[in-house]
Protein backbone atom coordinates (compact mmCIF):
# COMPACT_ATOMS: atom_id res chain seq x y z
CA UNK A 1 0.00 0.00 0.00
CA UNK A 2 2.97 2.49 0.85
CA UNK A 3 4.88 1.31 -2.10
CA UNK A 4 1.65 1.88 -4.56
CA UNK A 5 0.94 5.60 -2.73
CA UNK A 6 4.91 6.41 -3.20
CA UNK A 7 4.38 5.25 -7.06
CA UNK A 8 0.91 6.78 -7.28
CA UNK A 9 2.32 10.28 -6.38
CA UNK A 10 4.86 9.93 -8.68
CA UNK A 11 2.45 10.41 -11.48
CA UNK A 12 1.81 14.12 -11.88
CA UNK A 13 -0.88 14.02 -13.74
CA UNK A 14 -2.68 11.56 -12.25
CA UNK A 15 -2.19 13.19 -8.95
CA UNK A 16 -3.45 16.14 -10.65
CA UNK A 17 -6.52 14.40 -11.93
CA UNK A 18 -7.00 12.64 -8.63
CA UNK A 19 -6.95 15.79 -6.76
CA UNK A 20 -9.94 16.96 -9.41
CA UNK A 21 -12.23 14.50 -8.70
CA UNK A 22 -11.64 15.07 -5.15
CA UNK A 23 -12.91 18.31 -5.52
CA UNK A 24 -15.91 17.39 -7.63
CA UNK A 25 -17.05 14.92 -4.82
CA UNK A 26 -16.64 17.54 -2.50
CA UNK A 27 -18.85 19.98 -4.51
CA UNK A 28 -21.37 17.37 -5.15
CA UNK A 29 -21.63 16.45 -1.32
CA UNK A 30 -21.67 20.12 -0.18
CA UNK A 31 -24.68 20.57 -3.03
CA UNK A 32 -26.86 17.72 -1.75
CA UNK A 33 -26.10 19.19 1.84
CA UNK A 34 -26.71 23.17 1.06
CA UNK A 35 -30.17 23.96 2.18
CA UNK A 36 -32.48 26.39 0.58
CA UNK A 37 -30.72 26.73 -2.69
CA UNK A 38 -32.61 25.13 -5.73
CA UNK A 39 -31.18 25.09 -9.18
CA UNK A 40 -34.11 24.98 -10.61
CA UNK A 41 -35.47 28.50 -9.76
CA UNK A 42 -36.10 30.86 -12.20
CA UNK A 43 -35.34 33.97 -12.18
CA UNK A 44 -36.43 37.35 -14.40
CA UNK A 45 -32.34 37.78 -15.43
CA UNK A 46 -32.67 35.45 -18.35
CA UNK A 47 -29.36 35.16 -20.68
CA UNK A 48 -26.92 37.36 -18.87
CA UNK A 49 -23.81 36.86 -19.50
CA UNK A 50 -21.10 35.86 -16.67
CA UNK A 51 -20.55 38.85 -14.22
CA UNK A 52 -20.03 39.03 -10.79
CA UNK A 53 -23.17 38.40 -9.82
CA UNK A 54 -23.84 35.06 -12.42
CA UNK A 55 -20.10 33.59 -12.68
CA UNK A 56 -20.69 31.44 -15.71
CA UNK A 57 -24.11 33.65 -16.63
CA UNK A 58 -27.62 32.14 -16.80
CA UNK A 59 -29.56 30.41 -18.99
CA UNK A 60 -33.25 31.55 -21.12
CA UNK A 61 -35.21 31.01 -18.11
CA UNK A 62 -32.53 33.15 -15.50
CA UNK A 63 -31.11 29.77 -14.37
CA UNK A 64 -27.57 30.49 -13.19
CA UNK A 65 -25.39 28.10 -14.69
CA UNK A 66 -22.49 27.66 -12.05
CA UNK A 67 -25.72 26.07 -9.96
CA UNK A 68 -26.53 23.98 -12.83
CA UNK A 69 -22.94 23.00 -13.24
CA UNK A 70 -22.78 22.29 -9.56
CA UNK A 71 -25.90 19.69 -9.08
CA UNK A 72 -24.87 18.28 -12.07
CA UNK A 73 -21.69 17.18 -10.69
CA UNK A 74 -24.01 14.93 -8.88
CA UNK A 75 -25.44 13.50 -11.20
CA UNK A 76 -22.44 12.44 -13.29
CA UNK A 77 -20.57 11.15 -10.28
CA UNK A 78 -23.18 8.99 -9.13
CA UNK A 79 -23.68 7.63 -12.65
CA UNK A 80 -20.41 7.44 -13.22
CA UNK A 81 -19.33 5.35 -10.21
CA UNK A 82 -22.45 3.06 -10.25
CA UNK A 83 -21.88 2.15 -13.30
CA UNK A 84 -18.23 1.29 -12.87
CA UNK A 85 -18.95 -0.53 -9.72
CA UNK A 86 -21.61 -2.31 -11.31
CA UNK A 87 -19.73 -3.08 -14.19
CA UNK A 88 -16.97 -4.13 -11.78
CA UNK A 89 -19.01 -6.19 -10.29
CA UNK A 90 -20.46 -8.66 -13.28
CA UNK A 91 -17.36 -8.37 -14.58
CA UNK A 92 -15.24 -9.21 -11.88
CA UNK A 93 -17.61 -12.45 -11.23
CA UNK A 94 -17.84 -13.62 -14.42
CA UNK A 95 -14.30 -13.10 -15.56
CA UNK A 96 -12.72 -14.90 -12.21
CA UNK A 97 -15.25 -18.00 -12.93
CA UNK A 98 -13.94 -17.83 -16.42
CA UNK A 99 -10.56 -17.63 -15.73
CA UNK A 100 -10.48 -20.27 -13.07
CA UNK A 101 -12.21 -22.89 -14.43
CA UNK A 102 -11.91 -22.83 -17.88
CA UNK A 103 -13.39 -24.98 -20.63
CA UNK A 104 -16.70 -24.24 -22.06
CA UNK A 105 -17.26 -21.58 -19.60
CA UNK A 106 -14.62 -19.45 -20.45
CA UNK A 107 -15.28 -20.45 -24.23
CA UNK A 108 -18.68 -19.12 -23.86
CA UNK A 109 -17.97 -16.17 -21.64
CA UNK A 110 -15.09 -15.15 -24.39
CA UNK A 111 -17.79 -15.15 -26.88
CA UNK A 112 -20.29 -13.37 -25.51
CA UNK A 113 -18.00 -10.29 -24.34
CA UNK A 114 -16.59 -9.88 -27.86
CA UNK A 115 -20.25 -9.73 -28.92
CA UNK A 116 -20.32 -6.38 -26.92
CA UNK A 117 -17.50 -5.25 -28.14
CA UNK A 118 -17.97 -5.69 -31.53
CA UNK A 119 -21.66 -4.30 -30.89
CA UNK A 120 -21.62 -0.15 -31.55
CA UNK A 121 -21.72 0.71 -27.85
CA UNK A 122 -23.44 4.18 -27.51
CA UNK A 123 -25.79 3.86 -30.61
CA UNK A 124 -26.88 0.27 -28.76
CA UNK A 125 -27.43 2.79 -25.57
CA UNK A 126 -29.22 5.19 -27.40
CA UNK A 127 -31.46 2.79 -29.06
CA UNK A 128 -32.25 0.75 -25.21
CA UNK A 129 -33.07 4.19 -23.83
CA UNK A 130 -35.61 5.24 -26.59
CA UNK A 131 -37.05 2.02 -26.25
CA UNK A 132 -37.75 1.89 -22.59
CA UNK A 133 -37.32 5.80 -22.04
CA UNK A 134 -35.00 7.75 -19.61
CA UNK A 135 -34.34 7.36 -16.90
CA UNK A 136 -30.73 7.11 -14.69
CA UNK A 137 -31.27 3.75 -13.13
CA UNK A 138 -31.64 2.87 -16.60
CA UNK A 139 -28.55 5.13 -18.55
CA UNK A 140 -26.37 2.80 -15.21
CA UNK A 141 -27.71 -0.20 -16.05
CA UNK A 142 -27.36 0.19 -19.88
CA UNK A 143 -23.62 0.94 -19.31
CA UNK A 144 -23.06 -1.48 -17.09
CA UNK A 145 -24.50 -3.77 -19.47
CA UNK A 146 -22.02 -2.44 -22.33
CA UNK A 147 -18.59 -1.88 -19.87
CA UNK A 148 -19.02 -5.51 -18.07
CA UNK A 149 -17.17 -8.06 -20.67
CA UNK A 150 -13.81 -4.99 -20.48
CA UNK A 151 -13.72 -5.91 -16.60
CA UNK A 152 -14.49 -9.56 -16.89
CA UNK A 153 -11.66 -9.53 -19.78
CA UNK A 154 -8.99 -8.48 -17.80
CA UNK A 155 -9.85 -10.54 -14.77
CA UNK A 156 -9.58 -13.61 -16.44
CA UNK A 157 -6.47 -13.03 -17.46
CA UNK A 158 -5.18 -11.27 -14.16
CA UNK A 159 -6.63 -14.88 -12.65
CA UNK A 160 -5.01 -16.94 -15.04
CA UNK A 161 -1.85 -15.48 -14.06
CA UNK A 162 -2.42 -15.94 -10.05
CA UNK A 163 -3.97 -19.52 -10.13
CA UNK A 164 -1.05 -21.06 -11.33
CA UNK A 165 1.06 -19.40 -8.15
CA UNK A 166 2.42 -21.89 -5.97
CA UNK A 167 0.45 -20.39 -2.84
CA UNK A 168 -2.79 -21.52 -4.62
CA UNK A 169 -1.16 -25.09 -4.80
CA UNK A 170 -0.18 -25.18 -1.63
CA UNK A 171 -3.95 -23.88 -0.36
CA UNK A 172 -5.26 -26.95 -2.59
CA UNK A 173 -3.31 -29.11 -0.82
CA UNK A 174 -4.65 -28.48 2.64
CA UNK A 175 -7.62 -29.15 1.17
CA UNK A 176 -9.66 -26.27 0.94
CA UNK A 177 -12.62 -26.36 -1.60
CA UNK A 178 -12.02 -25.05 -4.67
CA UNK A 179 -14.57 -22.20 -5.14
CA UNK A 180 -13.17 -21.17 -1.40
CA UNK A 181 -9.51 -21.11 -3.48
CA UNK A 182 -11.31 -18.76 -5.72
CA UNK A 183 -12.98 -16.79 -3.24
CA UNK A 184 -10.26 -16.15 -0.63
CA UNK A 185 -7.04 -17.01 -2.66
CA UNK A 186 -7.46 -15.74 -5.85
CA UNK A 187 -9.61 -13.04 -6.59
CA UNK A 188 -7.95 -10.74 -3.77
CA UNK A 189 -4.90 -10.75 -5.82
CA UNK A 190 -6.41 -10.62 -8.70
CA UNK A 191 -8.16 -7.13 -8.45
CA UNK A 192 -5.12 -5.42 -9.03
CA UNK A 193 -5.58 -4.25 -13.27
CA UNK A 194 -9.37 -4.08 -12.64
CA UNK A 195 -9.04 -1.11 -10.75
CA UNK A 196 -8.11 0.80 -13.48
CA UNK A 197 -9.85 -0.53 -15.06
CA UNK A 198 -12.94 0.67 -13.26
CA UNK A 199 -11.81 3.79 -12.96
CA UNK A 200 -11.74 4.30 -17.24
CA UNK A 201 -15.11 2.84 -17.27
CA UNK A 202 -16.00 5.96 -14.93
CA UNK A 203 -14.88 8.17 -17.94
CA UNK A 204 -16.83 6.53 -20.43
CA UNK A 205 -20.18 6.49 -18.40
CA UNK A 206 -20.12 9.92 -17.69
CA UNK A 207 -19.28 10.56 -21.28
CA UNK A 208 -22.16 7.96 -22.35
CA UNK A 209 -25.00 10.06 -19.69
CA UNK A 210 -24.07 12.95 -20.89
CA UNK A 211 -24.11 12.13 -24.91
CA UNK A 212 -27.74 10.50 -24.09
CA UNK A 213 -28.56 13.73 -22.81
CA UNK A 214 -27.41 15.76 -25.13
CA UNK A 215 -29.76 13.71 -27.24
CA UNK A 216 -32.30 14.31 -24.96
CA UNK A 217 -32.67 11.02 -23.85
CA UNK A 218 -32.64 12.18 -20.38
CA UNK A 219 -36.10 13.44 -18.15
CA UNK A 220 -36.04 17.52 -18.16
CA UNK A 221 -36.47 17.57 -14.48
CA UNK A 222 -32.84 16.18 -13.62
CA UNK A 223 -30.26 18.77 -14.24
CA UNK A 224 -26.97 17.47 -15.87
CA UNK A 225 -23.90 18.63 -17.73
CA UNK A 226 -25.96 16.70 -21.36
CA UNK A 227 -29.09 18.07 -20.68
CA UNK A 228 -27.72 21.86 -20.00
CA UNK A 229 -25.40 21.32 -23.79
CA UNK A 230 -28.62 20.53 -25.57
CA UNK A 231 -30.06 23.23 -24.21
CA UNK A 232 -27.86 25.61 -25.16
CA UNK A 233 -27.16 24.28 -28.05
CA UNK A 234 -29.67 26.68 -29.52
CA UNK A 235 -28.21 29.43 -28.55
CA UNK A 236 -24.88 28.86 -29.22
CA UNK A 237 -24.40 32.32 -30.76
CA UNK A 238 -26.10 34.45 -28.61
CA UNK A 239 -25.23 32.76 -25.49
CA UNK A 240 -21.84 30.55 -25.69
CA UNK A 241 -21.54 30.38 -22.40
CA UNK A 242 -25.01 27.71 -21.92
CA UNK A 243 -22.86 25.27 -24.40
CA UNK A 244 -19.27 26.35 -23.37
CA UNK A 245 -19.36 25.71 -19.34
CA UNK A 246 -21.10 22.48 -19.16
CA UNK A 247 -19.14 21.14 -22.05
CA UNK A 248 -15.66 22.36 -20.56
CA UNK A 249 -16.66 20.19 -17.40
CA UNK A 250 -17.73 17.09 -19.28
CA UNK A 251 -14.59 17.71 -20.91
CA UNK A 252 -12.32 18.21 -18.14
CA UNK A 253 -14.40 15.25 -16.23
CA UNK A 254 -13.67 12.48 -18.76
CA UNK A 255 -10.19 13.46 -18.83
CA UNK A 256 -9.50 13.44 -15.18
CA UNK A 257 -10.89 9.97 -14.98
CA UNK A 258 -8.96 8.59 -17.93
CA UNK A 259 -5.69 10.34 -16.69
CA UNK A 260 -6.53 8.42 -12.98
CA UNK A 261 -7.10 5.25 -15.15
CA UNK A 262 -3.59 5.36 -16.09
CA UNK A 263 -2.11 6.92 -13.13
CA UNK A 264 -3.65 3.34 -11.15
CA UNK A 265 -2.75 0.77 -13.84
CA UNK A 266 0.77 1.87 -13.87
CA UNK A 267 1.01 2.63 -10.32
CA UNK A 268 0.03 -1.26 -9.95
CA UNK A 269 2.45 -2.49 -12.68
CA UNK A 270 5.20 -3.76 -11.04
CA UNK A 271 7.12 -3.69 -14.79
CA UNK A 272 6.43 -0.30 -15.15
CA UNK A 273 9.85 1.60 -13.24
CA UNK A 274 10.15 5.10 -13.12
CA UNK B 1 3.30 -54.03 3.33
CA UNK B 2 1.66 -51.62 0.67
CA UNK B 3 3.74 -48.12 -0.04
CA UNK B 4 3.00 -45.02 1.24
CA UNK B 5 2.82 -43.77 -2.13
CA UNK B 6 3.21 -45.80 -5.40
CA UNK B 7 3.24 -43.94 -8.90
CA UNK B 8 2.30 -46.93 -11.59
CA UNK B 9 3.16 -46.63 -15.32
CA UNK B 10 2.56 -42.74 -14.84
CA UNK B 11 3.37 -40.44 -18.21
CA UNK B 12 2.43 -36.58 -18.52
CA UNK B 13 3.11 -34.93 -22.09
CA UNK B 14 2.71 -30.91 -23.16
CA UNK B 15 2.00 -29.82 -26.21
CA UNK B 16 3.83 -26.45 -26.56
CA UNK B 17 2.21 -23.51 -28.00
CA UNK B 18 4.32 -23.86 -30.90
CA UNK B 19 3.12 -27.58 -31.59
CA UNK B 20 5.86 -29.44 -30.24
CA UNK B 21 5.49 -32.14 -27.76
CA UNK B 22 7.33 -32.56 -24.59
CA UNK B 23 7.39 -35.81 -23.22
CA UNK B 24 8.02 -34.77 -19.76
CA UNK B 25 7.21 -38.12 -17.74
CA UNK B 26 7.02 -41.57 -19.66
CA UNK B 27 6.12 -44.53 -18.05
CA UNK B 28 7.37 -44.04 -14.51
CA UNK B 29 7.05 -46.33 -11.93
CA UNK B 30 8.10 -45.06 -8.16
CA UNK B 31 7.42 -46.19 -4.41
CA UNK B 32 7.73 -43.94 -1.37
CA UNK B 33 7.12 -46.31 1.98
CA UNK B 34 6.39 -45.18 5.20
CA UNK B 35 8.63 -43.04 7.02
CA UNK B 36 11.08 -43.49 4.14
CA UNK B 37 12.93 -40.48 2.15
CA UNK B 38 13.37 -41.06 -1.31
CA UNK B 39 15.57 -38.45 -3.45
CA UNK B 40 14.23 -38.03 -6.94
CA UNK B 41 17.54 -36.43 -8.65
CA UNK B 42 18.04 -35.33 -11.97
CA UNK B 43 18.66 -32.15 -13.85
CA UNK B 44 16.22 -29.46 -14.78
CA UNK B 45 14.21 -30.62 -17.55
CA UNK B 46 14.30 -34.44 -16.75
CA UNK B 47 10.74 -34.11 -15.40
CA UNK B 48 11.19 -34.40 -11.82
CA UNK B 49 8.67 -31.53 -10.60
CA UNK B 50 5.89 -32.36 -12.91
CA UNK B 51 6.19 -35.99 -11.17
CA UNK B 52 5.88 -34.18 -8.16
CA UNK B 53 2.89 -32.51 -9.47
CA UNK B 54 1.69 -35.52 -10.49
CA UNK B 55 2.13 -37.48 -7.52
CA UNK B 56 0.94 -34.19 -5.11
CA UNK B 57 -2.43 -34.57 -7.33
CA UNK B 58 -2.21 -31.06 -8.76
CA UNK B 59 -1.37 -32.22 -12.38
CA UNK B 60 -3.44 -35.10 -13.72
CA UNK B 61 -1.16 -37.75 -15.82
CA UNK B 62 -2.37 -38.68 -19.31
CA UNK B 63 -1.88 -41.92 -18.18
CA UNK B 64 -1.04 -44.33 -14.96
CA UNK B 65 -2.06 -44.13 -11.24
CA UNK B 66 -1.01 -42.45 -8.04
CA UNK B 67 -2.00 -44.56 -5.13
CA UNK B 68 -1.52 -42.77 -1.79
CA UNK B 69 -1.99 -45.38 1.18
CA UNK B 70 -3.92 -48.18 -1.41
CA UNK B 71 -6.13 -45.37 -2.92
CA UNK B 72 -6.39 -44.42 -6.41
CA UNK B 73 -6.37 -40.77 -6.45
CA UNK B 74 -7.40 -40.45 -9.77
CA UNK B 75 -10.10 -42.19 -9.06
CA UNK B 76 -11.43 -40.73 -6.34
CA UNK B 77 -14.53 -38.55 -6.49
CA UNK B 78 -13.21 -34.90 -6.15
CA UNK B 79 -14.50 -34.29 -2.82
CA UNK B 80 -12.61 -37.30 -1.26
CA UNK B 81 -9.48 -36.48 -3.45
CA UNK B 82 -9.59 -33.11 -1.68
CA UNK B 83 -9.18 -34.73 1.91
CA UNK B 84 -7.17 -37.83 0.94
CA UNK B 85 -4.12 -35.53 -0.39
CA UNK B 86 -3.89 -33.92 3.21
CA UNK B 87 -2.28 -36.42 3.68
CA UNK B 88 0.78 -35.60 1.43
CA UNK B 89 2.19 -31.80 1.86
CA UNK B 90 4.26 -29.44 -0.71
CA UNK B 91 7.27 -27.65 0.56
CA UNK B 92 8.21 -25.49 -2.57
CA UNK B 93 11.51 -23.66 -4.29
CA UNK B 94 10.72 -20.19 -3.15
CA UNK B 95 8.50 -19.77 -0.33
CA UNK B 96 7.78 -16.02 -0.85
CA UNK B 97 5.58 -17.60 -4.12
CA UNK B 98 4.41 -20.24 -2.09
CA UNK B 99 2.47 -18.02 0.92
CA UNK B 100 -0.14 -15.39 -0.18
CA UNK B 101 1.31 -12.27 0.51
CA UNK B 102 -1.84 -10.96 1.71
CA UNK B 103 -2.02 -13.31 4.72
CA UNK B 104 -0.33 -13.23 7.93
CA UNK B 105 1.51 -15.92 9.50
CA UNK B 106 -2.10 -16.66 11.84
CA UNK B 107 -4.24 -16.56 8.89
CA UNK B 108 -1.63 -18.89 6.86
CA UNK B 109 -1.17 -21.36 9.66
CA UNK B 110 -5.36 -21.16 10.74
CA UNK B 111 -5.79 -22.25 6.79
CA UNK B 112 -4.10 -25.39 7.42
CA UNK B 113 -5.45 -26.05 11.05
CA UNK B 114 -9.32 -26.86 12.22
CA UNK B 115 -10.64 -26.52 15.21
CA UNK B 116 -11.89 -24.16 17.95
CA UNK B 117 -10.25 -20.37 17.75
CA UNK B 118 -7.97 -20.32 20.48
CA UNK B 119 -6.96 -24.42 19.71
CA UNK B 120 -5.72 -22.89 16.72
CA UNK B 121 -3.75 -20.48 17.98
CA UNK B 122 -2.12 -22.54 20.68
CA UNK B 123 -1.14 -24.87 17.94
CA UNK B 124 -0.13 -22.66 15.73
CA UNK B 125 2.59 -21.21 18.20
CA UNK B 126 3.85 -24.47 19.19
CA UNK B 127 4.25 -25.06 15.40
CA UNK B 128 6.38 -21.54 14.53
CA UNK B 129 7.91 -23.19 18.02
CA UNK B 130 9.05 -26.49 16.67
CA UNK B 131 10.33 -25.08 13.01
CA UNK B 132 12.73 -22.41 14.79
CA UNK B 133 10.01 -19.63 14.38
CA UNK B 134 10.98 -18.78 18.41
CA UNK B 135 8.91 -17.31 19.98
CA UNK B 136 5.98 -18.54 17.67
CA UNK B 137 4.02 -15.49 19.24
CA UNK B 138 5.64 -13.16 18.26
CA UNK B 139 5.70 -14.54 14.66
CA UNK B 140 2.12 -14.87 14.37
CA UNK B 141 0.91 -10.96 13.49
CA UNK B 142 3.95 -10.91 10.78
CA UNK B 143 3.28 -10.81 6.85
CA UNK B 144 5.46 -12.89 4.67
CA UNK B 145 7.25 -9.47 3.25
CA UNK B 146 8.17 -8.61 6.69
CA UNK B 147 10.10 -12.26 7.24
CA UNK B 148 13.47 -13.27 5.96
CA UNK B 149 14.03 -15.97 3.10
CA UNK B 150 14.68 -18.55 5.92
CA UNK B 151 11.98 -17.32 8.03
CA UNK B 152 9.51 -17.60 5.06
CA UNK B 153 10.79 -21.36 4.41
CA UNK B 154 10.23 -22.36 8.10
CA UNK B 155 6.79 -20.77 8.22
CA UNK B 156 5.95 -22.94 4.67
CA UNK B 157 7.16 -25.74 6.69
CA UNK B 158 5.39 -25.17 9.87
CA UNK B 159 2.25 -24.87 7.55
CA UNK B 160 2.87 -28.45 5.62
CA UNK B 161 3.14 -29.60 9.34
CA UNK B 162 -0.08 -28.31 10.67
CA UNK B 163 -2.03 -30.79 8.70
CA UNK B 164 0.08 -34.21 10.13
CA UNK B 165 0.84 -34.71 6.81
CA UNK B 166 2.56 -38.83 6.22
CA UNK B 167 4.39 -37.37 3.35
CA UNK B 168 6.02 -34.26 2.60
CA UNK B 169 7.26 -33.54 -1.01
CA UNK B 170 9.73 -31.32 -1.34
CA UNK B 171 10.87 -29.90 -4.83
CA UNK B 172 14.43 -28.03 -4.25
CA UNK B 173 13.30 -26.58 -1.15
CA UNK B 174 16.71 -25.05 -0.26
CA UNK B 175 17.45 -23.88 -3.61
CA UNK B 176 15.18 -20.94 -2.87
CA UNK B 177 17.32 -20.10 0.40
CA UNK B 178 20.45 -18.32 0.79
CA UNK B 179 23.47 -20.70 1.02
CA UNK B 180 24.29 -19.59 4.74
CA UNK B 181 20.87 -21.01 6.04
CA UNK B 182 20.96 -23.92 3.94
CA UNK B 183 22.26 -25.98 6.08
CA UNK B 184 20.25 -24.85 8.86
CA UNK B 185 17.33 -25.76 6.75
CA UNK B 186 18.27 -29.09 5.78
CA UNK B 187 18.87 -29.49 9.58
CA UNK B 188 15.02 -28.52 10.18
CA UNK B 189 13.73 -31.29 7.70
CA UNK B 190 15.89 -34.02 9.13
CA UNK B 191 15.11 -32.94 12.61
CA UNK B 192 11.42 -33.25 11.52
CA UNK B 193 11.35 -36.81 9.81
CA UNK B 194 13.36 -38.10 12.98
CA UNK B 195 10.73 -36.32 15.38
CA UNK B 196 7.51 -36.97 12.83
CA UNK B 197 8.37 -39.98 11.44
CA UNK B 198 7.17 -38.63 8.16
CA UNK B 199 8.29 -39.59 4.62
CA UNK B 200 10.10 -37.63 1.98
CA UNK B 201 9.77 -37.48 -1.41
CA UNK B 202 13.19 -35.35 -2.10
CA UNK B 203 12.93 -33.80 -5.74
CA UNK B 204 16.04 -32.50 -6.42
CA UNK B 205 19.66 -31.84 -8.52
CA UNK B 206 21.77 -31.81 -5.91
CA UNK B 207 23.54 -34.66 -5.33
CA UNK B 208 25.08 -33.88 -2.17
CA UNK B 209 21.51 -33.18 -0.50
CA UNK B 210 20.68 -36.81 -1.34
CA UNK B 211 23.55 -38.08 -0.05
CA UNK B 212 23.36 -36.00 3.34
CA UNK B 213 19.29 -37.14 3.81
CA UNK B 214 18.03 -40.20 1.19
CA UNK B 215 17.27 -43.56 2.08
CA UNK B 216 16.79 -44.16 -1.36
CA UNK B 217 17.57 -42.49 -4.70
CA UNK B 218 15.90 -42.15 -7.44
CA UNK B 219 17.35 -40.89 -11.08
CA UNK B 220 15.62 -39.44 -13.56
CA UNK B 221 16.46 -38.24 -16.74
CA UNK B 222 14.48 -36.91 -19.75
CA UNK B 223 11.37 -38.13 -18.47
CA UNK B 224 12.43 -41.36 -17.27
CA UNK B 225 13.65 -43.07 -14.36
CA UNK B 226 16.92 -44.64 -14.92
CA UNK B 227 18.54 -46.22 -11.93
CA UNK B 228 16.76 -46.29 -8.58
CA UNK B 229 18.19 -48.46 -5.47
CA UNK B 230 19.91 -47.65 -1.81
CA UNK B 231 21.52 -43.97 -1.59
CA UNK B 232 24.74 -45.23 -0.69
CA UNK B 233 24.74 -47.88 -3.30
CA UNK B 234 23.40 -45.35 -6.09
CA UNK B 235 25.71 -42.87 -5.42
CA UNK B 236 29.15 -44.46 -4.45
CA UNK B 237 28.73 -47.01 -7.31
CA UNK B 238 26.59 -45.16 -9.99
CA UNK B 239 25.74 -47.94 -12.71
CA UNK B 240 24.10 -45.81 -15.18
CA UNK B 241 26.01 -43.49 -17.28
CA UNK B 242 23.98 -40.38 -16.22
CA UNK B 243 24.03 -41.30 -12.90
CA UNK B 244 27.63 -41.46 -12.97
CA UNK B 245 27.87 -37.64 -14.64
CA UNK B 246 26.33 -36.61 -11.62
CA UNK B 247 27.80 -37.61 -9.28
CA UNK B 248 30.86 -36.80 -11.07
CA UNK B 249 29.90 -33.75 -11.68
CA UNK B 250 29.48 -32.69 -7.53
CA UNK B 251 32.69 -31.48 -5.74
CA UNK B 252 33.64 -33.85 -2.91
CA UNK B 253 34.93 -33.05 0.53
CA UNK B 254 34.99 -36.55 1.36
CA UNK B 255 37.20 -37.71 -1.34
CA UNK B 256 38.81 -40.97 -0.78
CA UNK B 257 35.75 -43.06 -0.31
CA UNK B 258 34.13 -41.41 -3.36
CA UNK B 259 37.69 -41.32 -5.52
CA UNK B 260 37.20 -44.80 -5.20
CA UNK B 261 33.50 -45.13 -6.06
CA UNK B 262 34.45 -42.90 -8.94
CA UNK B 263 37.35 -45.25 -10.51
CA UNK B 264 34.80 -48.16 -9.73
CA UNK B 265 32.00 -47.09 -11.65
CA UNK B 266 34.55 -45.72 -14.62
Amino acid sequence: MRRFLDRFLAYRAGMTAGLYVLFLIAVAIAAALWPGIDPHEISDRAMVAPSMAHLLGTDELGRDVLLGLIYGVRVSLTVGFSAALAATVIGVLIGAAAGFYGGWLDLVVMRISEVFQVVPGFIMAAVIIALSGPGLSRVVMVIALLAWPQIARLMRGEVMRVKQLEFVDAVRCLGVREWVILGTEVIPNSLAPVLAGATLIVAQAILLEASLSFLGLSSADIISWGRMLNSGQRFLFNAPWLSIFPGFAIFITVLAFNLLGDAVGSALNPKTQR
Amino acid sequence: MEPLLALQNVSKTFRRSGGSVVHAVRGVDLEVGYGETLALVGESGSGKSTLGRIALGLLKPDQGRVMLAGKCLNELPPDELRLARTAMQPIFQDATASLNPRRSARELMAQALRGRPQAIEQRAIALLDSVGLRPGAEYLPRYPHELSGGQRQRLAIARALAVEPKLVIADEPLSGADVSIRGQILNLLIGIKEERGVAYLMITHDISIARAFADRVAVMMQGEIVETGPAKEVLSAPRHSYTKQLVAAVPMLDAPVNAGALEAGD
